[in-house]
């Protein structure tokens, strides 16, 4: 069994479902039906298969693990290299826990195309995993890329009103920071004459205009997929719009590309670089704290809101990555893991009501506690725990943060934490607003509450957040070791980079 | 080098088509109009079996004198041209049997203008050159008016006839300033007179010029393009897909051995004109495309922007950018013929339509048929995993090698813009509701190149390996 590639069949399964559902045919309903089947059963066997990369992951090793190495392209050097380390292994499970979730979720929510609904999360899927296990300039680029097609086609075919401009917006905002990256993989795959990661990491030596140069190019990718102010503004139109499952991905896995970008690419290859434009970093990151959170206060849409709230919670994962102390990077690790399942449930939460209603304007409902009791309860559990509160998974990472990046530079912690009290504003505002108050609106009158498909949807993530916040360590464990590498690989970096320019 | 018995098995690939094509005419000529169809399939077969004669056995070496050159560019850049030719004869059966243009002169023609590429790949000679050239430029001129009793593709074969005289003109001026400067027109004693410098004169730069631009023209890049959408979108809808093709890749050819050949000591004369001209290609294909509402204008802006790129790759003027030139062609020329495939199914109530719009709704009425051309639009976008993103990668790598970075970022970030029309198909098929749909034809030929098109895309887009060797073997021809 150890010689199974794990990584390539968690990789691709869900292709496998996808061109099942592909050639599948016959009577609408029967097709239907079987997509629908296809698709939960890839997708839940794609996530029991993940977890055996969790209880195989051996926790003392900063390397990469699992790893895979082929041919690709032997033309020009590019090779099929796959592997995990502490920093990719948790968002690989989560890519794989969020699909079948998803595919739950709109199980009666989508009844045009779901044949085609089916083929786009998985597909999507495996670009997702693909793209956190790729140890390959080039491989990775292809995954991080790909993404954008089935994510395209979900937003502009099952979304909004606005469907047709978010998608436009979506597509056209990241594709562009993204091409800048494709120049930089290039820069280096021409300086070490690979696209292997593991050798860029080990052999890349540039000078710091170039470092510099590389960076923008790379930051402009993952800047606008994190995304950070001011390159934020394609998110709420792309999450308001979007169908309920795309929200789900794109909130819980898509912005953590751009803060995985960063751990595994910018840090590691260009440190002086990071260093140099650390500052820039902070700043961007302080004001999209501070300005999206209070921009969230006065939305009128539930989905606009929460969005605004990613916006400010990634905030807060750059301070971490960059202030590059254990805590911190731990920090910011954690919370995009947290933010990941927590900002999922609450766009699960926003479709419930979007099912019932056809809306997600916040005006539009108030006293749902009368109706909707288990509702009401679930949606408060992830309302906490995106304020952070203690025992639940936003306090951690959070809290992590703000500790390494106090003992780094005070100001931004102090300006960071204040976002932290706006966050408490607006989701309890929001809380407030759809859930307490008296049950006036005749629309709202016979309204139904969450039925058992859809509280198995919300179990698992309860669940986890729960264990998140009260046993933190079976998470931080696995990713210490790698953490601490990078940490420790950074700030050999610097001190080398510091003597060499002190030398005559 | 004597014209042994060795010439003529060299271009014996030449010599077969030619004399199939001469007695597939006599045949038409006898029979009429009813042989049409048996014509057009000959002439097909014709072509695919040409392609099959280079490589069996594969020779390479020059011949007559050194007029003709055979090598592993030329025979790779043959093979493109003859299948696309061969496929574009077989695409068109549906359509000019609808406007009762099915006349056998068609198949013959594009055999003609086969042969005419094929000189033209293998020129070793400003001569050869031309000869080559005016044998494929008459030709097509008459398919593209070949709809004679439509006003528009009347109206386009005189449109090409009448500017791409003009640009024979420039070439064969600049081609006779060439040869008084350097006393030869043979690509060998060209060369050896500038290693010699004794052709380093300004007139054989102004000479080098006058030929580039009317290559240029030939091949539809910025300055040289004004023809295009016009006679894209005129021409009968083959008619388009062959140009699209075929032309396309003799004339890319030719430049590629014309610049890397004789002209190879003059490099950095002619780097900042192909530089210039590959980014103002790849700039204006992507902008002025954005407004067009015929699927074939659009086309048209989308193979600039594609020649764009391609030229990218020769102006780096290295192994690995004439590697790109060939691999970026290759894909493009799946690429295309599958989305004139598709564009020759667009048929409403037995009319057909070329508006971008009237794909509406694609993806509900033929699913397979919208999956296919989304391929190709996102191929054609250069969104990875498809293969187009290999023909980018591959011509960046080798841009950014030759250090030309500026024309690399203007590039790259040109391909965001033209992502936005390809996008837009993509918009039009899955998002729009249909006012009508679309006619469902029954299966076809062109069903069949669409279906292929995209798989043989899926394929190299996850194995992009066989192609890139192909590649790197072509280009080796011209870096002993």
């Amino acid at each position: 069994m150890s010689s199974w590639p794990i990584l390539s069949l968690v990789t691709f399964l869900p292709l496998v479902g996808a061109l099942f559902c592909l050639v599948v045919n016959g009577p609408k309903d029967a097709v239907d039906r079987n997509c629908r089947s296809a698709a939960l059963v890839t997708s839940v066997v794609t996530f029991v298969i993940s977890i055996l990369l969790w209880v195989r992951f051996d926790p003392t090793k900063a390397g990469f693990q699992f790893e895979e190495k082929a041919d690709w392209v032997p033309a020009l050097n590019i090779g099929y290299h796959m592997g995990i380390d502490g920093i990719s292994l948790f968002f690989v499970l989560l890519s794989t826990l969020l699909t079948p979730l998803c595919i739950l979720s709109a199980w009666e929510a989508v009844r045009v195309r779901v044949k085609e609904y089916m083929i786009a999360f998985l597909v999507l899927e495996t670009f997702m995993v693909g793209m956190f296990c790729a140890l390959d300039l080039a491989l990775f680029y292809v995954f991080f890329e790909g993404v954008l097609i089935p994510m395209f086609l979900i937003i502009g075919v099952w979304g909004g009103p606005r469907r047709i401009y978010a998608a436009f917006k979506f597509f056209l905002y990241t594709f562009l920071g993204s091409v800048l990256m494709l120049l930089a993989i290039i820069a280096i795959y021409w300086q070490i004459g690979t696209s292997d990661l593991v050798v860029a990491m080990e052999k890349l030596q540039l000078p710091f205009i170039w470092q510099c140069w590389l960076f923008v190019a790379f930051f402009a990718s993952f800047a606008v997929k994190m995304p950070m102010w001011p390159v934020h503004t394609w998110l709420p139109d792309a999450h308001v719009e979007a169908p309920t499952a795309g929200s789900v991905i794109l909130a819980g896995v898509l912005l953590k590309m751009g803060g995985y970008g960063f751990l595994r690419l910018s840090i590691p290859l260009l440190p002086e670089a990071c260093q140099f434009f650390a500052p820039l970093i902070f700043g961007l990151s302080v004001v999209a704290v501070i300005y999206t959170s209070l921009v969230a206060l006065v939305q009128e849409d539930m989905k606009k809101l929460i969005a605004y709230s990613s916006v400010a919670h990634m905030g807060l994962v750059t301070i971490g990555a960059f202030i590059l102390n254990m805590q911190s990077v731990q920090g910011s690790m954690f919370q995009m893991l947290s933010h990941g399942i927590v900002s999922a449930a609450l766009f699960l939460c926003v479709g419930v009501v979007y099912d019932r209603m056809h809306t997600h304007e916040i005006d539009v409902f108030g006293g749902l506690v009368h109706r909707m009791p288990r509702y009401a309860f679930i949606f408060m559990v992830f309302t906490l725990a995106s304020i952070g509160l203690p025992g639940l998974s936003g306090f951690i990472g959070e809290f992590l943060v703000l500790i390494g990046t106090f003992k780094v530079n005070t100001w931004v912690a102090t300006l960071a934490a204040t976002g932290l009290f706006l966050g408490a504003a607006y989701a309890l505002w929001l809380y407030r607003a759809i859930i307490f108050g008296q049950l006036t609106k005749d629309s709202l009158k016979g309204i139904l509450d969450m039925n058992m498909r859809e509280v198995a949807v919300f179990v698992p993530l309860v669940l986890l957040t729960l264990w998140m916040g009260v046993y933190p360590s079976s998470f931080l464990d696995p990713m210490a070791p790698s953490i601490d590498k990078l940490v420790g690989d950074y700030q050999a970096a610097i001190k080398l980079a510091r003597t060499a320019s002190l030398m005559p | 080098m004597i014209m042994g018995l060795e010439s003529w098995t060299l271009a014996r690939p030449e010599i077969f088509l030619l004399a199939v094509t001469a007695l597939l005419l006599i045949w038409g000529v006898v029979r009429g109009e009813s042989a049409t169809t048996f014509v057009s399939l000959a002439t097909s077969a014709a072509l695919i079996v040409t392609a099959v004669l280079m490589f069996a056995p594969y020779r390479e070496g020059t011949a007559f004198g050194t007029l003709f050159i055979v090598d592993r560019l030329t025979s790779t850049m043959k093979v493109l041209v003859l299948v696309g030719s061969a496929v574009a004869i077989l695409m068109s059966r549906a359509y000019f049997e609808d406007v009762k243009a099915w006349r056998f002169e068609y198949p013959l023609l594009v055999a003609l203008a086969s042969v005419g590429m094929m000189l033209m790949i293998s020129a070793n000679d400003l001569m050869a050159l031309y000869v080559g050239l005016e044998l494929q430029s008459l030709a097509l001129y008459v398919v593209a008016a070949f709809q004679r009793d439509n006003v528009r593709s009347t109206e386009a074969g005189l449109k090409y006839f009448v500017l791409g005289s003009v640009a024979s003109g420039m070439l064969l001026f600049g081609a006779s300033l060439i040869y008084g400067f350097c006393g030869s027109t043979a690509f060998v004693q060209i060369s050896r007179a500038l290693l010699e410098g004794k052709g380093g004169e300004i007139g054989t730069v102004i000479g080098l010029v006058f030929v580039v631009a009317g290559l240029a023209f030939k091949c539809a890049a910025v300055p040289f393009h004004m023809w295009t959408p016009d006679v894209y979108e005129g021409a009968p809808t083959p008619v388009t897909a062959l140009f699209a093709v075929a032309p396309k890749v003799a004339a890319i050819s030719l430049l590629v051995s014309v610049l890397m050949g004789p002209f190879k000591p003059l490099f950095d004369q002619w780097q900042q004109i192909v530089v210039v001209a590959a980014v103002l290609s790849i700039a204006w294909g992507a902008f002025a495309a954005i407004r067009q509402t015929n699927i074939k204008r659009l086309m048209a802006y989308s193979s600039i922007n594609n020649v764009g790129y391609i030229l990218l790759g020769l102006a780096s003027g290295s192994e690995k950018g004439i590697q790109a030139v060939v691999f970026y062609l290759a894909i493009y020329v799946v690429m295309t013929l599958g989305t004139f495939a598709i564009i020759l199914l667009m048929k409403r109530r037995g009319v057909m339509v070329e508006g971008v719009n009237d794909l509406a709704g694609l993806a509900r009425s033929q699913p397979m048929m919208a999956l296919a051309l989304l391929v190709f639009m996102f191929s054609l976008a250069g969104v990875p995993p498809l293969a187009g993103f290999w023909g980018k990668l591959y011509v960046f790598i080798a841009a950014i090698e030759a250090k030309l970075y500026t024309a690399a970022v203007i590039g790259i970030l040109s391909s965001v813009v033209a992502s936005y029309y390809y996008l837009r198909i993509v918009k039009v098929m899955y998002f729009d509701e249909p006012a009508e749909m679309l006619d469902r034809l029954p299966f076809s030929v062109n069903r069949a190149v669409a279906l292929a098109s995209a798989v043989v895309i899926a394929l190299f887009s996850l194995a992009p390996q066989p192609l890139s060797l192909a590649a790197a073997a072509a280009a080796k021809g011209l870096f002993p």
